[in-house]
Formats: C-alpha cells, structure tokens, sequence
C-alpha cells in the first residue's frame, strides 16, 4: 500500500522537476528572485546594522536568513503554480485518475519542491558567502537553520496547493503569491524584532513567520534561542494547511 | 466614442483634440471600470511604505541621515513606485485592445497614432494625480514633513505627471511591440530591480557598498525619488529638482518617441 503510493508521488515529484530544469524561462527567474533581495538588502542596507540597538554580529548574515526563508516559502508558492497549470491543462485530472490515493499528487509536489529548494540554497548560499557573509554558527546549527526553511516550504507547499486545487486556473496565482508575500515582509525583515517601531510591531509580533526567522538568525549566529516556538509554529503551520490542502484536494474532486 | 470620432471628422480644425478627448473618456472610463487593476498599483506602494517605515525607522539614528523621520524620506519612493505600476497598467490596456481586435478595427478609423497613444495616457495622468493625492495625504497624517509646502504639491503633481507618462511610454512600446499582455506583465521584475538598486531606502552617501553605490548612482531612478524628496525635506533644491525634472522630460520625450515609431511600424504591417 505504501510503496505504490511514493511510487505515485515520486512520479509527480519528478515529472515536476524535469519540467522545471528543461524550462530556463520559469526556473531561472525564481533562483534569481532571492539573489536579487540579498542583493539589494545587504548591499544597500548595510549601514543599518549600524543603527544603536541593533546587536546582530553581521548585517549580511542577518538578512541571508532573511532571503532563505524568503527562497524557500516561494518556492512553495511556485510548486503550487505548476499544480494549477497542470489542472488547467487537463494534466490534473489525469493524474486524479491515474493514482491510487490523490493525496499522493500533493506529495509528490512536495517532494518536487523540497528537492527544487537544494540548488536555491546552495547557489543563495554561495553567492553570501562569496560576498563576505560570515558564519558564527556550528555545522547543526546550520542544519537547524535549513530545517526551519525546509518546513516553512511546506506550509507554503501546502497552502498554494489549497488555493491551486480550489481553483484550478493560473489565474489564481496572485492568491497564493500576495499572501505569502505579504506575511514574509510583516516579519521583521530590516532589523531585529525590538527595532521595529509604528504598526507593524504588533503585526510582526503576531506574525508566526517571526518566530522562524528569529529562530533561524539565532542558529545562525551560533546563539539559539526560540527553537521551540519556532518548530512549534512550523508545526501548526503545516498542519493547518495540510487539512486545508486535502479539502482543496476534495473541492478538484468534486469539481472532477 | 465613435460617434465622437465621427463628429470630429466632420469638424475640420479640432479633429485631434477631439480624437484625443474620446481616447482619453474611454482610458480613463476603462480604468475606473477595473478596480482590480487599479488598487494593486494603489495600495501595494503604500503596503511596502509601511514596511519600510516601521522596519527602518531606527535608521534615522544614523549620523549622516537627512532627517530624524523615516516616512518623510521613504515617502518619495512610494510615488515612483506607483508611476511603476501605470507602466503596466497603461501596456496590458493597449496590449488588451490588440489582443481582443480593438486596436485592428481603430486603425480601420480616421484615429490618429498621437490621439491614439495620449488617449492611452490620459488616465494614467489621472490615477497618477490620485495617488499623488492620496500618497501625500496619508503621509502627512503618518506624521511626514513636506518642506516645500503648498506651491511644492504642485510641483510634485507637476512631476508625478510627467513621470507617469514616461514610464507609461514604455509600457507602451512593450504592448506595440509584442501585442501581448503577458509580455508586458513579464517587464514588472525588470522595473522592480531598477526601483530597489536605487537610493530609495538610504541616501546614496550612505550606502556602505562601493558597487551598490556606484549602481545606484547611474540609476536615473534615484534622481527621480530624491527630486520628490528633496520637497519633502529641504523643501526647494533646485538642484535636485532640475535633475529629477531632466531626467524625467528625458523619459517621457524618449518612450513617447519610441512608442510611436513602433506604432507606425505596427500600422504598417
């Protein structure tokens, strides 16, 4: 029973990566995005990490966790795009009919972006270190880092999905990119959490993509604070969103 | 409005402006029609404004920093931002009237190219006023200066305008060019770039990063937002104004040239 089911997801996993690789135009675009915010920020930001309060050992680093959070939830957002053009094309439907348990369709997008998510680190990764981004944290440290925007990419993953499978149109691809967007920049994005001054305080404050970011920036400062909350709201994240995602699996059904 | 154009045809003298006029009822009318295209481009600068606000506020401690209020520096940046979105808006209009055969039965029209494409701008002009409006409005009531007071909101109106036209120019050419609304939706990123390696969130003396600089020193972006904030905080520079201003007559004369030699050659085929 459980190995026709990963045979499935395995199958869409890779279908979607080798649809993203022999497609420059659409992968391209979304390894450059990240590159294009570290660069702007930490190239022209820089002097804010001398702003009185601020305390984070390297401007550069602080705002890399930033950009891989960033790259990973997109990248969730991304998959969920391809899972709406293949319903749109008919795609969809198909592979409804061709797998044991539907759920496994989701997976298998899942998987695809999760594997998609190991060149965006690498390439980001590189790109800061050759930019001077120091590195205060240990090798688990690190790991801990990248575990956390590895989940943030499935509860984007999953999200997408519900919002892809609902609709199944392109067209509602600014529902799954603005929320995303949007949440990501409510998290204190320039300076640390007590910086913040004026409205979004309370908003960040509220925001559970602050809590990854925060975790994350203390793995990477060798300094780990807030892994609890921060895996904790992972958690619930992906949770949520798995439930919202098998409804939206439901709603294609229905829709046949 | 082809019984305008039919009536101008029978009015000698006046037959461009009066072309120009029906263009310019039906861009604005189709603008107010889509609401969906015109509060994205309304409120997504203010959403990024007070992003930037909250999030870079500290920056004003900075020694060197021209102001002790981050909204009334980050302020002229939202303007830009908007006259960026009436690229697109004003490129998946036209690009919309060629793709649906609109633009195949005007040429079959007296319509002139001019009347044609100032028609297309003419609600950008529009919008962008609104969003000037709005924009410092909401600035003023978030606790921003402007300097230059009430003879500078004309000159900032002044600006917005000819900055609208510019970057709806290219918006245009890209529509002519390509016919293809998702074409032009394509070139967002493109502006996006321009917009962020400029000086938008920090004068450029103060960017650390010699690259960073020099980029956004060549960037005639960074001319533009410091034109409108320079009325924001030392009220009248004429030398910011008059670079702001250059740049931006350079942009509009520039797209508006292109756009309509690349209408000609799309008559002509």
């Amino acid at each position: 029973m459980i190995r026709p089911y990963f045979s499935s997801a395995w199958a869409v996993a890779w279908r979607y990566l080798h649809n993203l690789y022999t497609k420059p135009a659409v992968f391209i675009p979304s390894l450059l995005f990240p590159l294009f915010f570290l660069a702007a920020f930490a190239g022209g930001l820089s002097v804010v990490g001398k702003a009185p309060g601020f305390g984070y050992y390297d401007f550069t680093a602080f705002q890399f966790c930033f950009v891989l959070i960033q790259a990973s939830t997109l990248a969730g957002v991304f998959a969920g795009f391809s899972i709406a053009a293949d319903f749109e094309q008919g795609m969809g439907r198909r592979m409804m009919l061709a797998t044991i348990h539907r759920s496994s369709i989701v997976v298998g997008f899942a998987i695809g972006a999760a594997s998609r998510l190991l060149l965006t680190w690498v390439v980001v990764t590189g790109v800061a270190l050759l930019g001077g981004m120091s590195v205060a944290g240990s090798g688990i440290n690190l790991a801990g880092m990248f575990s956390l925007a590895l989940l943030g990419n499935i509860a984007a993953l999953l999200f997408s999905a519900g919002i892809a499978l609902r609709f199944r149109s392109l067209q509602a691809g600014p529902l799954m990119q603005m929320p995303v967007f949007i949440i990501l920049f409510l998290a204190p994005v320039y300076v640390p959490q007590n910086l913040l001054t004026g409205w979004i305080e309370p908003a960040a404050s509220v925001n559970p993509v602050t809590a990854l970011l925060n975790a994350a920036r203390s793995l990477m400062a060798g300094e780990p604070t807030g892994l609890l909350a921060a895996y904790g709201v992972a958690a619930g994240m992906i949770l949520v969103m798995a439930v919202w995602a098998i409804k939206g699996l439901r709603s294609a059904e229905t829709a046949g | 409005m082809s019984t305008a154009v039919a009536t101008a045809g029978t009015a000698g003298g006046s037959i461009l402006s009066v072309q120009v006029a029906a263009m310019a009822a039906r861009s604005v009318v189709r603008l107010l029609r889509q609401p969906a295209a015109i509060i994205p481009s309304v409120i997504f600068p203010l959403f990024l404004l007070g992003v930037n606000v909250g999030g870079l506020n500290s920056a004003t401690q900075i020694p060197g920093f021209p102001t002790d209020s981050y909204i009334t520096f980050a302020l002229g940046f939202t303007f830009i931002q908007a006259a960026i979105f009436s690229t697109m808006n004003a490129g998946q209009g036209l690009a919309q009237d060629i793709e649906n055969g609109f633009f195949s039965r005007l040429l079959l029209t007296p319509m002139r190219p001019t009347a044609l494409m100032a028609g297309q701008l003419a609600g950008l002009v529009l919008l962008g006023q609104f969003q000037a409006l709005l924009y410092l409005a909401v600035g003023l009531a978030a606790g921003a200066d402007f300097a230059a007071g009430v003879g500078g909101y004309f000159v900032l109106a002044a600006l917005v305008s000819i900055i609208s036209v510019g970057f709806g120019g290219i918006g245009l050419i890209m529509a002519i060019r390509t016919g293809s609304g998702e074409a032009v939706q394509g070139m967002f990123p493109l502006m996006f770039v321009l917009l962020f390696f400029s000086s938008m969130a920090m004068p450029r003396d103060l960017i650390e990063q010699d690259w960073y600089r020099t980029i956004a020193t060549i960037n005639p972006i960074s001319y533009l937002i410091e034109a409108i904030r320079s009325l924001m905080i030392t009220g009248w520079d004429p030398e910011a104004l008059a670079l702001g201003f250059g740049i931006a007559i350079v942009l509009a004369i520039a797209s508006i040239s292109l756009a309509a030699a690349s209408l000609k050659g799309r008559m002509l085929k």
